[in-house]
């Protein structure tokens, strides 16, 4: 019998007052922790392999389920936490780098909780959105210096192209590989029904999935997956992908049991193969670089899409993003070090990169100051978590928002942060066909809409409270905002007054 | 009329839909009672389970009486247990007299057993008309959306 030198994470409890035996959590718990004992007639579980997905408590019909932090403890060291031991451990035992999934959960500051918004009193109306106007819709794209007229009183003006959005909001890119084709399919389907869009991350754009292409951003990143002319064309914006926030100066790695028949001809890869995207671009090396890309794509789709540059928040983000805006990028996304990730080492998850609200101001201040804001849209990403955030991250400057993890919590992710195993009980961030069909799109893609239509009705809300009728009036109008327990430092780098000022 | 349909491709295989079935026909209004107290009912509806094949997959399937517009059990039933009253096939289980002709005439396998009575009658779905659940149970309970009770006009 080996050591065990840690314990399980978890204990899973079982009122057996309440417990009918029906077995629904045996047979959906894909890590095999329930199981029934036919010798004592009874249910019961191992723990260890519990990662606290929460599908056997959300599925139990009697409700005699719970799920507890174990109370085993390692002599307690504010130094070395238990955590951090079992990490120890765990690396002792396999010699492997440490994976994790999504967002950093390390306790940093979240700049948002620290930052209050504003409402009209007395000297200025409010707006009551159900009654009067109130404009959600914008345009992501390069914005015109100026505005000729014809002498027939004509515009003379000639746009690029830009993505329409009926709110400030957009799912983020996560691939087809990365995620099941059910999850991909809600994404599609609200997207549509939304009027935004949602990204297909790094892995191609499935046959079945062609039809939603107006409302889709097309992702070319460092694998160069499923690219070819019709993938390009099929989108409504094509988005370089320069980095992610959960794991900057990284590439990506999709283990070769995820690649089946489907996900292998969709990236245009042999099944069974590892998918394995590079770190850097390896035709990238400058902007200037860049900007061939930019432009190559640009000629591929004869100048009708819009071009995201998507990158993650590090240190030098504004220098970054004034290269990005003058390489002829139409749109920059900034994706903050608490973005989700289907796979990360645990180490630059938690310890890489910088927070997207700190990004998000310095980009758009050095935009300013260099006279390029309106060169590009900013679209920021990486944990927006709520309505209130994305009036912040507006306020602030951005254009609009990506929600990725917000996205697949409505679909019934619990935040057990094990995508990297492929054993999604939620049918998310797994291949396996028996665990792909737990996520019905007819149900997923309507809670999608329901979660976006709420925020925006919440945007609506706040912006009408602070008298202001549409986002293009909130953008960067950063006196609707006051910190609250910040320093000197924070409150320049975030360009806000502190509450009471 | 609305009817209970099954889409296989949703399907989990969960059971579920079979113990909200026996729970809903027990007439207890506690579910952990009816379980706990033996009042639980057979099940009118069973999950048929496929085998998995090497990748993972299989194909599970609800069966429930499909309530047939010409239906071979009410035609078969030796007694007039069985009968169409408002297009729902219900049983009369005073009349029963477990000959199991409708168990064998049926093509989709949907009459059971009733093991309450010992297996001395049959019983079957009535789309809960029978019961305090409204709309059927199986379709309530159903964590997938497998189960629908939908209008999809004659035939």
């Amino acid at each position: 019998m080996p050591i065990n030198y840690f314990s399980q994470e978890f204990d899973v409890v079982r009122d057996p007052n309440r417990c009918i035996k029906c077995r629904a959590c045996e047979r959906q718990c894909a890590n095999e922790v329930h199981f029934y004992d036919p010798e004592t007639d009874s249910m019961r579980a191992d723990s260890l392999t519990c990662v606290d997905c929460q599908r056997c408590v959300s599925i139990c019909p009697t409700r005699a389920l719970k799920i507890v932090k174990t109370d085993n403890t390692f002599r307690e060291n504010h130094n070395w936490s238990q955590q951090i031991m079992t990490e120890v451990y765990r690396q002792a035992e396999s010699g492997g780098v440490l994976l994790s999934s999504m967002g950093n959960p390390k306790d940093y500051p979240v700049y948002w909780d620290k930052i209050l918004i504003n409402a009209s009193q007395v000297t200025n109306p409010s707006i009551d959105p159900l009654r009067e106007p109130m404009e959600t819709k914008v345009f992501l794209g390069q914005k015109p210096e100026e505005i000729k007229f014809n002498v027939d009183g004509s515009i003379n003006t000639k746009i690029t192209p830009q993505v329409e959005l009926n709110m400030p909001i957009m799912f983020s890119a996560m691939s087809y590989g990365s995620i099941s084709k059910n999850a991909h399919e809600s994404l599609a389907r609200a997207a549509t029904e939304l009027g935004t869009c949602y990204n297909t991350g790094e892995g191609g754009l499935h046959k079945d999935f062609y039809q939603y292409g107006a409302n889709t951003i097309v992702q070319v990143a460092s694998g160069r997956f499923g690219i070819f002319k019709d993938y390009l064309e099929a989108g409504a914006a094509i988005e370089i992908k320069m980095g992610q926030g959960a794991k900057p100066g990284i590439g990506g790695h999709l283990p070769g049991i995820k690649i089946r028949e489907d996900v292998s001809k969709t990236r245009m890869i042999p099944m069974g193969t590892d998918a394995i995207s590079p770190a850097p671009h390896h035709d990238i090396y400058s902007i200037e670089d860049l900007r061939q890309l930019v432009f190559s794509l640009k000629e591929a789709t004869n100048y009708e899409k819009p071009i995201i540059v998507k990158i993650a928040a590090v240190h030098n983000v504004a220098a970054i993003a004034s290269g990005i805006a003058r390489s002829g990028a139409d749109i920059i996304a900034i994706d903050g070090y608490r973005g989700g990730t289907g796979a990360a080492p645990t180490r630059i998850r938690d310890n890489v990169g910088i927070p997207i609200e700190l990004a998000l101001a310095s980009v758009d201040q050095r935009l300013r100051d260099e006279g390029i804001r309106n060169n590009v849209s900013v679209v920021v990403a990486g944990s927006i978590r709520s309505a209130a955030d994305c009036v912040k991250a507006i306020a602030l400057g951005a254009d609009a928002v990506y929600i990725g993890t917000a996205a697949l919590l409505a679909l019934g992710c619990h935040l057990c942060r094990s995508c990297h195993s492929g054993k999604c009980n939620w049918g998310i961030a797994t291949q396996r066909p028996d665990l792909v069909k737990r996520l019905n799109p007819e149900i997923g893609y309507k809670r999608l809409v329901n979660l976006v239509k709420a925020w925006n009705h919440e945007i609506m809300e706040m912006m009408g409270g602070m008298g202001i009728n549409s986002v293009e009036a909130l953008r960067g109008n950063r006196l609707m905002l006051r910190g609250i327990g910040l320093n000197e430092k924070e409150l320049s780098i975030l360009g806000i007054s502190h509450a009471g000022e | 009329m609305k009817k209970v349909y099954v889409n296989e491709d949703w399907c989990l295989g969960c059971h579920l839909c079979e113990y909200y079935c026996a729970f809903a026909n027990s007439g207890e209004t506690d579910m952990i009672n009816a379980f706990k107290n033996n009042k639980a009912a057979t099940p009118r509806i069973t999950i048929e389970e496929g085998e998995k094949s090497a990748d993972g997959s299989n194909v599970n399937f609800a069966v429930s009486c499909r309530h047939c517009d010409d239906p071979a059990c009410v035609k078969g039933c030796i007694t007039g247990a069985l009968s169409i009253k408002d297009g729902v096939i219900c049983i009369d289980e005073t009349r029963c007299v477990g000959c199991y002709t409708c168990v064998l005439t049926c093509p989709y396998g949907c009459i059971v057993v009733d093991k309450s009575s010992g297996g001395k009658t049959i019983t079957k779905c009535e789309l809960c008309t029978k019961n305090s659940s409204g709309e059927p149970a199986c379709v309530k309970g159903c964590p997938n959306k497998a189960i629908v009770f939908e209008e999809r006009g004659a035939k």
